[in-house]
């Protein structure tokens, strides 16, 4: 494996980096003519939503500012469907921009970067004495950045965007999951300002801040400019900072700056990579991929900082706790924050460095607060009674795995990654949306109050377990990934018995889940004992955003070998063909495609025979061990007396502790935070 | 093995899975039964009592829950189908996998207090030996550099002594997967009064019948998998060895007491770890 890695020695750097990075796309020059239109649209794609965000803001009345946002939704999907058939098969590209826009460009992220530090100070007025160190770390972060950007000598960046396969998925994964969570908040947020009649009706400033999260999205996944990707990342710890506090209370409103503050302690070790990058020895680059190309040698110093970062915006352990606080903001903003937005961001950076990390210490110890973030939220997850929270500690242990996977570095890990991001973006934006809608439905988001779901409104009882099928067992998006994850960890080869200890991880993690999610769809196929008749019909916008997010999550799991061959591949592919990383490409054999396709199509075949030629048997209400009364719902007691029944799940909260769990897991993965960076520097 | 011999042997395994798992129950009994002196059921008892469970009338507290148990025995089937196909050994518990939480979902679905306890229990079982199960298949990985049965089966004969923990790891959770007790915390196998039959309290008449074929199924795949450790050294003795191993697990069934879910959370937990992790990592020092 020593043998494919480049490993130039510490003289110039980039002049031993560079020529091998130069062979496969940058030189063809004519592709970089061709490509000038993609990199106009990357700047449309980044921009539009911006002015749908405006657009919306200063929309006159409710009804016209609805049609505004179902437009904008609907042609931001629209676009980035566009982009990504164009640009089907063809390869990284990077573009280079005229001088003129490089330089108004630069003059314009520097000012937006000042600026965006002095909003978020003026917001800190609100802050109470504990939270101190949020101003703190602006102005550290702020002037980390300024000193880097204002040095005597600062790199040359030649490429400041760039587009590959990975960046297209998630493109499409912003745009088109996004788009949709958009046209469900339509509706919701109106249901919510009547449900919730003391919060201040903002809705302008909240979808424009909406809007502009997907631009930044858009920003961070085509920029290959630091500096300017550093920009876009800080919008997004901005926007989710407003959004999570947008109801006012004084608990949104600490959710939101301890959600600031964690992901600020991330801005500043991004901006002290950056600052690296600028003055300190060894690698000078403000580029990503070159970056990325200079490998662990060179490379691992920032990429740790980065990835601490990543891990913040990604809500591993220690930083996971913001996240959970976001559930206080309103049920779109936490399926955007969960989905497609902000944690992917974290996720797709530490993927994108994942080369760096390949065969070191660091990168087994960023797989290990990934796998102690997997195991304790797993565990943590199955207390849970409240649906979102349920949802949320799910989240936070799925990025756990694909930060183990990121670690590792190798093509099948990053295979595995990359699909599980996927996945977990459609399942996980269709159950945060559908948790929604059931809300307003029954009046709770209690699994204990969905009882019965699958009788009383079959549609969204569907649509949730799909998303559930989809998140753990759906033939078989995740059982694949984590087949060819444990594939991965076998062949580590970092010191002995690292992925050994990783694979038992990830088998001890799983464990949990499987009985979380199936003890949640055992309440909603459950027989309800008494009618709950719950006739309120759901309104178009959620139906259609919903129904839309059912399919996907379906055809993502039928047809992954088309995702895997059209995102994954070419991008392993380019980082092997790079020498960046192995060339050892996870391979699916087709007998397990097929014996895939086989169970995936019994899925399908069963329910349809028992349709068709439904069993008739005679239907009895449930056996309680004494005379049935009112159906399942009572008996005849032993006194003669009617008993009333009650069951409830096991939620296991003497077994496992959360806080004890959480308390323990954040210190643990704290520890293992300062010794990768320890690792890194020796 | 050529692939002709494996496509037979996966179809004998769905046309006669059932038939050797029914021989399988009925010696049970048959041991069981001779341990606490008793003359004890014909061998071929378990049929009678399937075939008759298929004669009765079958109630049900909602249809859907016949649909949940189609998918239990398909997935059971495909487990297996995949096994004796000498394909993925990973695959294959994906598969049971499923096929058990299917059959949780039917239970649950009834929703009476029993079933109810029942299925939560089982999925805190299946949540108890899940660990341990996944180790298997990467144990083998580690010895033969394959996931496939096929690669296992032809092994290094050597391989059971390298996996001697994971073997007794295995071991364990297949009383839990037996329902056997000390383990037997879900069905109540012996008529534990408290939980009435648990699980399949409130399945009766060919529902029932489903769920007893699909367990026939299961007992072969274990059966499998127990075979597997020992299968480099041919049929001839890795068979006779298996089948041994199987009916220990009647001997500890009659001779203790039952658990609680919590303890045998904690002690399924422990022995993964104990028995199962220390093997894997010292596997490098033993190959």
């Amino acid at each position: 494996m020593e043998g494919v890695r480049r490993r130039p020695g510490l003289g110039d750097p980039l002049a031993e980096a560079l020529p091998c990075r130069f062979d496969l796309p940058r030189d063809l020059h004519s592709s970089l003519y061709k490509g000038r239109g993609f990199m106009y649209s990357i700047g449309l794609l980044i921009l539009f939503p911006l002015l749908a965000g405006i657009a919306v803001a200063r929309a006159p009345d409710n009804a016209i500012r609805a049609q505004r946002v179902r437009i904008s939704a609907g042609a931001i999907a629209i676009a980035t469907l566009l982009l990504t058939g164009l640009h089907l098969g063809l390869g990284p590209e990077f573009y280079a921009i005229p001088g003129w826009l490089h330089a108004t460009l630069d003059g314009f992220f520097r000012l937006a970067g000042v600026a965006l530090a002095l909003v978020l100070l003026y917001f800190c007025r609100h802050i109470v004495a504990r939270e101190w160190y949020i101003p703190v770390l602006i102005l550290l972060q702020a002037g980390l950045m300024l000193s880097a950007e204002l040095a005597p000598v600062h790199p040359e960046v030649a490429h400041p965007f760039y587009i590959d396969s990975f960046t297209l998925l998630m493109a499409l994964i912003v745009g088109v999951v996004g788009g949709l969570i958009c046209l469900h908040a339509v509706q919701y947020m109106r249901d919510y300002h009547a449900h919730e009649p003391e919060v201040a009706d903002r809705q302008p400033a909240f979808y424009f801040v909406i809007f502009l999260f997907l631009a930044a999205m858009f920003g961070i996944v085509f920029t290959n400019h630091l500096t300017w990707l550093f920009v876009f990342w800080e919008v997004t710890t901005l926007c989710s900072f407003w959004l999570i506090s947008y109801s006012g209370t004084d608990e949104a409103i600490r959710n939101g700056f301890r959600a600031l503050g964690l992901n600020l302690i991330g801005g500043v070790t991004f901006a002290a990579a950056i600052a690296w990058l600028t003055y300190g020895p060894g690698l000078h680059t403000w580029e990503l991929d070159r970056l990325v190309a200079a490998g662990s040698a060179l490379a691992l110093i920032p990429a740790a900082l980065i990835a601490v970062a990543g891990l913040a915006k990604s809500a591993q352990l220690p930083f996971s706790s913001w996240l959970l606080g976001a559930m206080v903001a309103p049920t779109p903003v936490s399926a955007l924050l969960h989905s497609s937005t902000m944690v992917k961001a974290g996720v797709f950076l530490l993927v994108k460095l994942s080369p760096v990390f390949y065969d070191t210490v660091a990168g087994l110890l960023l797989s290990l607060i990934g796998g102690v973030t997997f195991l304790v939220t797993s565990l943590v997850a199955v207390n849970q009674r409240n649906a979102k929270r349920v949802l949320a500690y799910s989240t936070i242990a799925n990025l756990g795995l694909i930060v183990m996977c990121a670690g590792v570095g190798t093509a099948a890990a990053m295979w595995a990654a990359i699909l599980l991001i996927l996945f977990h973006a459609v399942a996980k934006a269709l159950l945060f949306l559908a948790v929604g809608t059931t809300e307003h439905l029954i009046g709770s988001r209690d699994i204990e109050d969905m009882e019965g779901l699958v009788y009383r409104r079959p549609e969204m009882a569907a649509m949730l377990l799909v998303g559930i099928l989809g998140m753990f067992l759906a033939p078989f998006g995740m059982l694949l990934s984590k087949y060819t994850t444990f594939q991965a960890f076998l062949n580590m080869d970092v010191m002995p018995g690292d992925g050994l200890l990783l694979a038992a991880i990830l088998a001890f993690g799983s464990a949990p889940t499987l009985f979380f999610w199936s003890k949640w769809m055992g309440k909603l196929v459950a027989m309800p004992r008494r009618p709950r008749p719950s006739t309120e019909p759901i309104a178009r916008d959620e139906l259609i955003a919903l129904g839309a997010l059912t399919v996907i999550t379906y055809v993502a799991c039928a047809l992954f070998p088309l995702a895997d061959t059209v995102f994954v591949i070419p991008y392993t592919h380019y980082l092997a063909a790079l020498g960046l990383i192995p060339d050892i490409q996870a391979v699916i054999p087709w007998e397990t495609v097929w014996l895939m396709t086989l169970m995936l199509g019994g899925l399908f075949v069963l329910p349809l025979l028992f349709w068709l030629k439904p069993p008739r048997f005679a239907e009895v209400s449930g056996y309680l061990s004494g005379a049935n009364v009112d159906g399942s719902a009572s008996y005849r007691g032993a006194m003669g007396a009617e008993r009333m029944v009650e069951s409830r799940g096991y939620y296991m909260t003497g077994f496992f502790h959360e806080t004890t769990l959480l308390r323990y897991g954040g210190l643990g993965t704290a520890a293992l935070i300062a010794l990768m960076i320890g690792g890194a520097t020796l | 093995m050529s692939t002709h011999y494996a496509w037979w042997l996966a179809i004998a395994f769905v046309v006669l899975g059932p038939v050797v798992g029914a021989l399988l129950a009925g010696i049970d009994r048959r041991l069981t039964a001779r341990m606490q002196s008793r003359q004890g059921p014909p061998i071929l008892q378990p049929v009678y009592d399937v075939l008759k469970l298929f004669e009765k009338d079958t109630l049900v507290v909602t249809r859907l829950q016949t649909l949940y148990l189609w998918f239990f025995l398909f997935f059971m089937v495909i487990s297996g189908f995949i096994l004796f196909l000498g394909s993925d050994l990973l695959l294959s518990l994906f598969a049971l996998t499923v096929s058990g939480i299917f059959l949780c979902l039917a239970a649950y679905s009834t929703n009476s207090p029993y079933s109810n306890i029942g299925s939560s229990r089982e999925l805190m079982l299946m949540m108890a030996y899940e660990p341990m199960l996944i180790l298997v298949p990467l144990g083998f990985y580690l010895t033969t550099d394959s996931f496939r049965v096929a690669d296992i089966v032809a092994g290094s004969p050597w391989q059971v002594l390298q996996l001697l923990g994971i073997l007794v790891g295995f071991l364990f959770v297949l009383t839990i997967k037996l329902r056997k007790s000390p383990f037997d915390l879900s069905s109540s196998h012996h008529g534990h009064q408290e939980l009435v039959k648990g699980l399949t309290t409130d399945f009766s008449g060919s529902d029932l019948a489903l769920v007893e074929i699909a367990h026939w199924y299961e007992n072969v795949i274990l059966l499998g998998w127990l075979y597997l450790f020992f299968a480099p050294w041919g049929p001839w003795l890795a068979l006779p060895i298996a089948f041994a191993l199987f009916f220990v697990e009647v001997l500890v069934d009659n001779t203790h007491a039952r658990l609680t879910w919590s303890s045998t959370l904690k002690a399924t937990w422990w022995v993964t770890l104990l028995v199962g992790v220390t093997n894997l990592m010292l596997l490098p020092l033993v190959v």
